[in-house]
């Protein structure tokens, strides 16, 4: 999967744990979960499960604590899927 | 200094209406909410017949973020939401605010977290996937998660308060409620309780013997209250709401104002003198009634309308001789009774807050709302009470005063008394 498919997949993860769709649909790497986005901090925990069930893969609990932004997001879910593949 | 309390705003989700305009058209027509239930078939349950609201679970997407709503499991958490929201602004006030309502507090009482729900988190954890349950479990098994939906909904600041007396829950969290604001600790208290009878509560209660099971294929005459052949109680589901505001401050901004709670009291008979797990002492519950009276300053012989606890068990005609004791009347002088568990079955926890919305519109609209399935009344209860004052029909008349109470498992019983507004 390329950045940008794992990008649009992400969108759909993150949609029901942000009111802001207007941003959602422009993020970036830079776009903070919390600070841009909004999302309560209790909810990172939901994204990371969902966002396990989305790709088919395991996030660790370190590889979790850097999920923080969009492209750290990626970089995550790129790598466990490189690992699976 | 002692504050007057006043009911500015309602809201209720019964099984025979959802809004206080559906609501109030039931309750004066007479409409049963109970239904046959398939599934309780199905489970070879005695009683298969329950009072279950009409309830659009995407209609909470009206009242809470979509956030919010996604991961929102706990039914009557949704049934809480709704009637505490709608009582809010029925009370002329908006959703919405940056500040903490410092002003503000909230008791609202339930039984227990949705057990429906909580299956799909038992079966996680057993197949060794607790990791798979997310952030948003806790906040619905904890006792607090209605009282702490609506109270962050609505950004209240002042005292936070989860109640539990089982089916005297409701009372006893309105009572809670008026003493926060007529002590002068809060200016205002949204007040209430929720429940939903899921599956296995129901089985519980099924088991107990204590469930109308004669009724199955005629939902309708299933819930019997004071009747002859009353042969057990209907299980309810929903939730009710009241603004509660001290009369000042609610003068201060032309509330509306629905009625007077003049005062009330909770108590037990302490499992003692015939009290027991499940059934009252009726020495406690004639002292509840009597302290609610004297707390009110009203004399027992100006209550216009009793509301009844009056589940349709054989308990009825105890309290029937309870009520009569406590306030030294009978019949010709006994008031009129009534029992809204006859149109709605018994919410248990939100019994109360449900039967006092009821007891507000029949002070604010002077009406007494019917007794259905009456055609046969108790000839014990009779000996009390004259047949024309336990009305099969609903009755227009003037309703200053109604004395409201429940009385729960662990013995506890709460007693409200509710007046028409006057300067």
């Amino acid at each position: 999967m390329t950045r940008q498919e794992i990008l649009d997949e992400l969108k759909k993860v993150i949609s029901p744990y942000t009111t802001n769709k207007e941003l959602l649909a422009s993020i970036d790497d830079q776009t903070d979960l919390l600070k841009d986005l909004k999302i309560n901090s209790a909810n990172l925990v939901d994204i990371i499960i969902d966002a396990e069930a989305k790709y088919d893969i395991e996030i660790d609990y370190d590889s979790a604590d850097k999920m923080v932004n969009v492209g750290t997001c990626i970089d995550v879910i790129s790598e466990k899927l490189n690992q699976k593949a | 200094m002692r504050r007057r309390v006043v009911i500015t705003g309602i809201g209720v989700v019964s099984p025979n209406g959802t809004g206080i305009p559906a609501f109030l058209n039931a309750i004066q027509n007479g409409i049963s909410g109970i239904k046959f239930i398939e599934r309780y078939r199905e489970l070879n349950f005695s009683c298969q017949v329950a009072g279950m609201p009409d309830f659009e679970w995407e209609s909470l997407k009206n009242y809470i973020s979509e956030v919010t709503f996604h991961g929102l499991r706990g039914t009557n958490i949704g049934y809480g939401l709704v009637a505490a929201l709608d009582a809010w602004k029925d009370s002329g006030m908006p959703y919405d605010t940056e500040e903490p309502r410092w002003e503000t507090g909230c008791v609202f009482g339930n039984s227990i977290a949705d057990t429906e729900a909580m299956k799909n988190v038992i079966a996680k954890v057993d197949n060794k996937e607790a990791r798979k349950l997310g952030s948003r479990v806790v906040e619905q098994a904890m006792n607090s998660g209605v009282t702490s939906y609506i109270s962050g909904r609505l950004g209240f600041g002042n005292k936070i308060i989860t109640n539990s007396a089982a089916c005297a829950t409701g009372s006893q969290a309105i009572l809670m409620g008026y003493e926060c604001i007529k002590d002068g600790y809060a200016r205002r208290m949204l007040v209430g309780s929720a429940e939903h009878v899921d599956t296995y509560v129901y089985g519980a209660f099924d088991s107990m013997r204590v469930l109308s099971r004669k009724f199955n294929d005629q939902p309708e005459k299933a819930s019997r209250p004071m009747s002859a052949t009353a042969g057990g109680f209907v299980p309810g589901s929903g939730a009710g709401a009241l603004v509660l505001e001290d009369l000042e401050f609610a003068l201060q901004r032309n509330a509306p104002i629905y009625a007077e709670l003049l005062g009330g009291s909770t108590n037990s008979g302490g499992q003692r003198m015939g009290g027991t797990m499940t059934a009252p002492n009726s020495t406690g519950v004639i002292r509840c009634i009597r302290d609610a009276v004297e707390q009110s300053g009203i004399k027992g012989k100006t209550i216009d309308l009793i509301s009844g606890h009056l589940t349709a068990t054989i308990a009825d005609k105890t309290e029937i001789q309870n009520w009569s004791t406590a306030l030294g009347l009978s019949k010709p002088n006994f008031p009129m009774v009534n029992s809204l568990k006859s149109m709605v079955g018994h919410s248990l926890s939100a019994a109360g807050s449900i039967e006092t919305v009821a007891a507000v519109l029949q002070v604010a609209n002077d009406f007494v709302h019917p007794n259905i399935n009456i055609e046969d009344p108790n000839p014990e209860i009779l000996n009390l009470v004259s047949l024309e004052n336990v009305p099969a029909k609903m009755i227009k008349k003037e309703v200053n005063i109604v004395a409201k109470a429940n009385f729960g498992f662990g013995d506890v019983n709460s007693c409200l008394i509710i007046s028409k507004y006057k300067q």
